[in-house]
């Protein structure tokens, strides 16, 4: 059985990622490579990772005052090879900015070189990254106040429910079987990933690719209990030893993405979004989409569990697990299926957040997995309309924070929530207080 | 023992180990639930705990006497185990700070946590066993004893503050594991030890601490004929040392056989109280255990006798019968 | 022969890098949370990120090294106190959540650039350059100038280099590390001193021999060079004393009484509390000395000390035996000289040009030996949660 384990193990892990083996270097993006003692690379995207900025000339000024310019593509990226190190100037031609934008200056002064642009400093072999922001021309601080809250409250709200459909996969996981699944956030990268190889370097149709992700993750959560989970559960492994196994499977994983994928950002669809505007609202066509599908599969996964009979007999589990197998409730085979649709769950879930956020990396699990704990947290673990309500919570946290605390503050925030909530009410928005002893 | 102490208030250790000293003790307090005791040791007031809207515990006024075993009995769900949580701080009452009140020796318990209820000398046992399985026999004995140096940070690296006291420790425990006869078994792991013996080992390590009060919620649980036998003598020994004892138990037969005096619980309240002979044939009793259905596991002695069976016999064919039509 | 004496000089250099003994310091704090209280730190990383600010940060700003030290570990203190209050009243798993966030934090919070005042102490994600912070640590050492080569006598000395030489060498290593593996364990019947010198006789033989055959050379001074390897390796073992010291005393014992049952300890009158805040607070001082270790002959980069270095340290620990005196720094060793052999294997036989079946990259190679860290720890644990030195007894009572 031991040896059955092991190689099980490692079917689960890989066999989902060798669908993208055929992806390799399928879009080409000429990245600058820095060589060791030779050259340096400066790399940015123009706007933000979400909503990029195409057709910008972007200007580098080097040490010695010649300059150099690039002009973004689709995907809003630069990227310069240098020969030298030193501190240089990023910048942009103005004119070729959208009508009515302007180059917003970095948030550390400190950084800021003549006409907003950016100094980025180089050693060789080293890539920096330049981030460059544009803001509304006629931006004003007192009117666009409301505005902006406004608009962080959606993202915030969008953030939220794709957390959602996460979380409360990971909230009846937790709920049945006891595991914390560090590896979750990895199963949200899978879909991203996935969704990546059907739609973009397979070229099928979206609808379809949505639906070959959620089946093919379904999948993998059904092979992982059949392979993995089940079989240590009749070991009677720990729930610690449970855990770090699954730390163990969320290492495996982000280094099988780069390695079959490569550490860059890959797109779902190429083409960028159609946006719209609902009021002060500026949103995308895709985005309002993908909230609708959340919306939808999170009310059917909440009518399953409240008014179906696996529902109930899943909520048994969570309960209580020995008293629903002494009540004749399979819980081996409740678990089974809370793996398989709480992968499939997880993996939607990365697809639509590739749709939305325009892209999708090896380590964009790493970021939003401690999101997801925490929204589970808040919420009481193992409770899963906790997790939903936590996810909001926490999507609204991440988004709005930003208006009062610099940015790159924003997951610190949520994070420090959660610690502060647990300081006045240890079980969670919706949890019960326990019995000891 | 008995024949060079006299006894005094505050102090009837020692002189309680005659029992006909303990039953005349005793025979002065009325059966009565909340009875006044000569000398209470515990005194309990107006503790309740409610687990969602169901009242696990509510206890109006009890008092445990000092020197004696007093047992805690009552059917399943009487809220025994969870009174016992609440007075040794392991669980808070509902009631805290609407007039919940109890105090061990002259001292306020209210706000007192678990272990500083254990430091003051109310030390307890677990119904399901807590031994600390990845370490020996000795070890679990050893983390018995109170106010060891060496377990003070500042001084646990420098050996000379501790050497002496764990050598007086060690000396102890040997002495009590040969006394519960575990002494074999003291370099083993003790998880490796038997339901009955890890019984065993649980009073010991509680031992270790010299409670005035210990507390052992059913000890017998689980634990072979042969042991009971040797756990009772252990636990009458306690008491003829001067210890006080309030255990928890669902075999009635021990009950009758160790008990000085008798606290029934049912549905969280205290019904009555009572000499052990008595108490069983009062009315409250019978109602607590017809109340919590009548699969009452009270022990295969005679608790009580061919005549009240044979009624309680009749009340539930009636009822049951009463049930039929019901359906019918 | 060539290729493998190749692999055997990384797996050599990473054996005695000082950083293998920095992570083998914080894997000894881990121990002490993990392995004998039963506290589930993943916050490890960040325990020695914010000793390595306090101490980088402190001498950048002319704080004199002693007191740079202090400043490092007062932070760890601190943190520890923050992390200790709100959550070790609770169940297990809120400690791991919370540590696990407040990591990020603290992570967050090094690589900002949103407060100035802030960005100019830690100076964002590139971090603080060594070149910054070492000097006065350098300046300590007495190694003067030039470099050594470990050992300078060597197999090259013996039989002109000869194979026959090199194996039968490599064969009294392993037999003297499958020796001390059993001695550790305590299969062979040695006690007391005859013990401990077997040990430390196997230990000092088995590593000359080693590096008799695989010579390493090193600066004596600059950054990495011996005086660098020797101070680390120094506080290992000083480390290791105080552990032994700390564990085999009557609070080590309260330790693992807290670990096995809190409830049991409280009922034995022991403050639980007090107890596990002890524990978080000095197996987080042992994480602040080993980061500020860690930094020492490198930069500090907040996103090169975030949660993969955590899960190294459990791999570590887990790999030597949670609860064992030895197992911290023997599993770093392993884990650190397993990944190096991983990543030198692959680049000599698996790359694209430097071997005909070649097929990764070389940044795939290194991709590769991370995948393989994250199945040996899975397999670790399924298959030998006791690790090398833990007490196979004990997994028969599971917690």
């Amino acid at each position: 059985m031991a040896r059955g384990l092991a190689v099980t193990l490692l079917l689960v892990l890989v066999a989902p990622l060798l669908l993208l083996v055929t992806s390799r270097s399928a879009d080409a993006v000429t990245l600058c490579v820095p060589k060791k003692d030779e050259t340096a690379c400066i790399a940015g995207t123009m706007g933000s990772r979400s909503d990029p900025i195409a057709d910008v000339d972007v200007v580098l000024t080097k040490p010695d005052g010649t300059t150099e310019s690039q002009t973004t593509a689709e995907d809003g990226k630069f990227s310069f090879q240098v020969d030298a190190a030193g501190e240089y100037l990023v910048g942009v031609d103005p004119e070729t900015l959208p009508k009515g934008s302007e180059l917003r200056p970095p948030s550390n002064p400190t950084l800021e070189g003549p006409d907003g642009a950016l100094k980025v400093t180089v050693a060789l072999g080293q890539t920096r990254a330049a981030t460059l922001t544009v803001r509304a021309a006629d931006y004003d601080d007192s009117t666009s106040k409301l505005e902006e809250a406004v608009q962080s409250a959606f993202n915030g709200l969008r953030l939220g429910l794709l957390l959602a459909l996460a979380s409360v996969g990971l909230s009846l996981i937790y709920g049945t079987t006891g595991i914390s699944n560090f590896a979750h956030a990895e199963q949200v990268t899978l879909g991203g990933m996935v969704g990546y190889g059907f739609a973009n370097v397979m070229g099928l149709p979206l609808w379809l690719a949505g639906l070959l992700v959620v089946i093919v993750c379904a999948a993998t959560g059904y092979g992982q209990d059949r392979l993995l989970w089940q079989p240590l559960r009749r070991r009677g492994l720990g729930l610690t030893q449970l855990m770090i196994v699954t730390i163990g499977l969320s290492l495996a994983m982000q280094y099988a993405f780069q390695y079959f994928v490569g550490s860059r950002t890959v797109r779902v669809v190429v083409e960028s979004a159609t946006s719209v505007e609902l009021g002060p609202i500026r949103t995308t066509v895709t985005s309002l989409v993908c909230m609708a599908i959340a919306v939808v599969v999170l009310i059917a996964v909440g009518f399953a569990l409240l008014r179906t009979r696996i529902g109930r007999a899943t909520r048994a589990v969570s309960d209580n697990p020995a008293l629903a197998q002494a009540s004749g409730i399979d819980t081996d085979k409740v678990i089974r299926l809370v793996w398989t649709v709480a992968m499939g769950l997880a993996g939607l879930s990365g697809m639509l957040y590739a749709l939305v956020v325009n892209g999708i990396k090896w380590d964009t699990g790493l970021q939003i997995l401690l999101l997801l704990f925490a929204a589970v947290t808040l919420g009481g673990l193992g409770t899963a309309f906790g997790a939903l309500i936590g996810s909001i919570v926490i999507g609204l946290v991440v988004e709005m924070s930003p208006l009062v605390i610099p940015g790159d503050f924003k997951y610190a925030a949520a994070l420090l929530i959660l610690i502060l909530l647990l300081l006045v009410r240890p079980q969670g928005l919706l949890g019960r207080a326990q019995r000891v002893g | 023992m008995s024949e060079t102490t006299t006894p005094t208030t505050g102090s009837t250790g020692g002189a309680l180990a005659d029992p006909a000293e303990r039953r005349r003790l005793m025979s002065t307090v009325t059966p009565e639930p909340g009875a006044a005791k000569a000398d209470p040791i515990l005194k309990v007031d107006k503790i309740t705990r409610q687990f969602g809207g169901i009242t696990a515990v509510d206890v109006e006024h009890l008092e445990v006497q000092r020197g004696v075993i007093t047992a805690l009995i009552g059917p399943n769900g009487a809220g025994k185990t969870t009174f016992f949580n609440l007075i040794t701080g392991f669980d808070k009452p509902t009631s805290a700070g609407h007039g919940a009140h109890w105090e061990f020796d002259g001292r306020a318990l209210n706000r007192t946590s678990a272990s500083s209820v254990a430091r003051s000398g109310m030390v307890r046992t677990f119904q399901l066993t807590k031994s600390l399985s990845r370490m020996t026999v000795m070890e679990n004995m050893m983390l018995g004893a109170q106010g060891q140096a060496g377990e003070s940070l500042a001084k646990a690296l420098f050996r000379p503050f501790w050497a002496g006291e764990e050598k007086q420790i060690e000396e102890k425990a040997l002495e009590l594991l040969a006394r519960f006869k575990l002494h074999e078994k003291r370099a083993d792991f003790a998880g490796s030890l038997s339901g009955g013996q890890r019984k065993l080992l649980e009073m010991a390590r509680a031992l270790m601490s010299d409670p005035k009060m210990i507390m052992l919620d059913e000890p017998m649980a689980g634990v072979n004929p042969a042991l009971t036998q040797s756990l009772l003598g252990h636990i009458q020994s306690l008491r003829d040392e001067g210890m006080t004892v309030l255990f928890v138990e669902h075999d009635m037969h021990v009950v009758r056989h160790i008990s000085d005096w008798v606290v029934v619980m049912a549905e969280g309240r205290v019904v009555a109280e009572g000499a052990a002979d008595t108490v069983m044939s009062n009315p409250a009793v019978i109602d607590a255990y017809l109340g919590a259905h009548h699969d009452t596991d009270l022990g295969d002695d005679d608790l009580l006798d061919d005549a009240t069976m044979e009624r309680l016999e009749q009340e539930v064919a009636a009822e049951e019968t009463e049930r039929e039509e019901g359906k019918a | 022969m060539d290729d493998i004496q190749n692999i055997l000089g990384a797996m050599m250099r990473v054996a005695i890098d000082p950083q293998t003994a920095a992570v083998a310091i914080a894997v000894i704090g881990l121990n002490i949370h993990f392995g004998y209280t039963g506290l589930l730190n993943i916050g490890q990383s960040a325990f020695m990120l914010l000793g390595a600010y306090g101490f980088a940060i402190s001498i950048t700003q002319g704080v004199p090294m002693f007191f740079a030290i202090l400043i490092g570990l007062a932070l760890a203190l601190v943190f520890a106190l923050v992390l200790g209050v709100p959550t070790l009243k609770l169940r297990g798993d809120y400690l791991a959540i919370v540590t696990i966030s407040a990591a990020e934090i603290i992570r967050y919070v090094g690589r900002s650039v949103g407060i100035g005042w802030l960005t100019d102490l830690t100076k964002g994600a590139q971090g603080i350059p060594g070149s910054q912070y070492r000097a006065p640590f350098t300046n300590l050492s007495f190694f003067g100038d030039g470099s050594t080569t470990l050992l300078p006598f060597n197999y090259t000395d013996v039989a002109g280099g000869s194979v026959v030489v090199r194996l039968i060498g490599w064969v009294v290593v392993i037999a003297l590390i499958v020796l001390l593996v059993r001695i550790a364990r305590g299969k062979v019947a040695l006690t007391g001193a005859a013990r401990t010198g077997a040990m430390v006789g196997a230990v000092v033989v088995a590593a000359l021999l080693a590096l008799f055959l695989v010579p390493v050379t090193q600066r004596n001074t600059g950054a990495n060079g011996l005086w660098f390897t020797a101070v680390a390796w120094t506080v290992v073992g000083l480390s290791v004393l105080l552990l032994l010291g700390l564990t085999r005393s009557p609070w080590g014992r309260a330790l693992r009484g807290v670990r096995e049952d809190e409830d049991a300890m409280r009922s034995l009158g022991k403050n639980v509390f007090a107890i596990k805040m002890q524990a978080l607070v000095i197996g987080g001082l042992f994480g602040a000395l080993g980061g500020m270790m860690y930094v020492l002959p490198a930069t500090v980069q907040p996103d090169s000390m975030g949660r993969t270095l955590t899960f190294f340290c459990y791999t570590a620990l887990l790999l030597g035996g949670a609860a064992t005196i030895w197992g911290p720094v023997l599993g770093s060793l392993i884990f650190y000289v397993g990944r190096a052999f991983v990543i030198a294997v692959s680049q000599t036989y698996l790359q694209d040009g430097s071997s005909p079946i070649g097929f990764m990259s070389n940044q795939q190679t290194q991709q590769f030996a991370f995948i393989v860290v994250g199945v040996a720890l899975m397999l670790l644990v399924i298959f030998r949660p006791q690790g090398i030195l833990g007490d196979k007894r004990e997994l028969r009572f599971n917690v």
